[in-house]
């Protein structure tokens, strides 16, 4: 726990306490959080901040029967909802988006693979899967995008990110991740729009991988 | 960034009633506890809730929810780390988004209990203590200043607003969170 060095930025740990944050980045922030005690202790001084406006707001009259209305479900069996434990190198968040299974990897070439978790209208999740040495295509964002390392490591133009480091991307990089000596690179990433491969041949590609 | 200092406890303050209802729910599952946390809580989450643009009806359906989820949850609260309006806060958010979206909101694992640990009445206090600053420094800001920090908080910034970035030192998890909290009052003071 001790070694993550790319930490969630304090604005965007705001954005998930208030449920502001477009769902593929709430899907990696609960999962840093899930890796991370400085940032859950952060999180939890913004939910604090949270309450404390909960505490100071205006108040608005209950109708007479809601209280009864609680009182007497008090006994009355909640309802069973799944939980989802982390596994092996997958924190809890990464495994309820999975729904319990382990990830179904589809070949991208060159031995990386990719397992899309979700992807709409809001952007996309995915896991990615490079070995050693190998890089993920040369591209560029058009929005946001973060990623979260599960696994082994990599690097680029902006430094190097080991498991739990969070890296933040934006439309002003272009860059070429290549994953570390050891074992293959797992990340979570996650974009609020399609990236734009600076190569042809993976431009082609993109509508094929949903890239 | 300036260094934090961290303000003493005051040790001849009790805890707040909220949080001693509350750990009567959850050790005790205390009814009355419950009913008074209730009194308080429920107008106010309902008037968070409306803030938001969220009709009466399905307000009271989210109080409803929240309130019973408190209740069904309770063995999760943990006051060494969270003083009752924030936990009551982030189940009012989730609750608030999965009706949104129709869709449960991903949510970071659960963090257990150190195995063996004592309750410490000092971390109790001070998470307490640290609430009420908070709030006193919320109640003392303009009008515009504490627009801003509720719309924050109510999840109404833009997505460019998120997108501004500061990182964040800070020590282990319960003297962390009050940093946290110490850092964050900073701040609303820094505001008026
Ligand atoms: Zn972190
Ligand atoms: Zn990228």
């Amino acid at each position: 726990m001790t070694s993550i060095h790319h930490h969630t930025p304090d604005a965007l740990l705001n954005a998930y306490a208030s449920g502001n944050l477009p769902h593929p980045f709430a899907v990696v922030v609960a999962a840093h959080v899930s890796l991370c005690l400085e940032c859950r202790a952060a999180l939890e001084a913004h939910q604090t901040v949270g309450g404390a406006l909960l505490e100071t707001t205006d108040v608005a009259d209950v109708s007479s029967s809601l209280k009864a209305d609680i009182m007497a479900q008090l006994d009355a069996p909640a309802p069973v909802e799944p939980t989802y434990t982390r596994s092996g190198v997958y924190p809890g968040p990464v495994m309820a988006a999975l729904k319990g299974k382990p990830p179904r990897w589809k070949s991208l070439g060159l031995g990386v693979r990719q397992c899309i978790l979700s992807a709409d209208k809001e952007g996309s999740t995915r896991l990615l899967y490079i070995p050693s040495g190998r890089a993920v295509p040369d591209h560029s964002h058009s929005g946001m995008e973060l990623t979260l390392v599960l696994q082994g490591s990599f690097s680029d133009e902006t430094g190097q990110f080991g498991v739990g480091d969070l890296e933040i991307a934006d439309s002003d990089l272009e860059h070429t991740p290549i994953a570390g000596a050891g074992a293959p690179c797992i990340c979570l990433a996650a974009t609020d729009a399609p990236l734009r491969f600076t190569s042809f041949v993976p431009r082609l590609l993109q509508p094929l991988f949903r890239i | 960034m300036k260094l934090v200092t961290q303000t003493p406890v005051d040790v001849s303050e009790p805890v707040s009633e909220q949080t001693v209802w509350m750990i009567a729910i959850r050790d005790t599952r205390d009814r009355d506890a419950f009913a008074r946390l209730f009194d308080h809580f429920a107008p106010r989450l309902k008037g968070f809730i409306v803030r938001s643009g969220t009709s009466s009806s399905m307000a009271e359906e989210i109080v409803q929810d929240v309130m019973l989820t408190v209740w069904r949850k309770a063995d999760m609260f943990d006051p060494h780390r969270a003083q009752v309006s924030a936990w009551i806060y982030q189940i009012a958010r989730n609750r608030q988004i999965d009706v949104i979206r129709k869709e449960r909101r991903p949510l970071p694992e659960e963090l257990g209990e150190d195995p063996g640990s004592e309750p410490d009445a000092s971390q109790i206090l001070a998470v307490d203590q640290e609430t009420q600053r908070i709030r006193q420094a919320l109640t003392k800001l303009k009008p515009d200043q504490r627009d801003i920090i509720q719309k924050a908080y109510m999840g109404e910034l833009t997505h460019q607003e998120i997108s501004a970035q500061t990182g964040l030192p800070l020590g282990t998890i319960k003297s962390r969170i009050r940093l946290g909290l110490e850092r964050l009052r900073h701040e609303l003071k820094e505001l008026r």
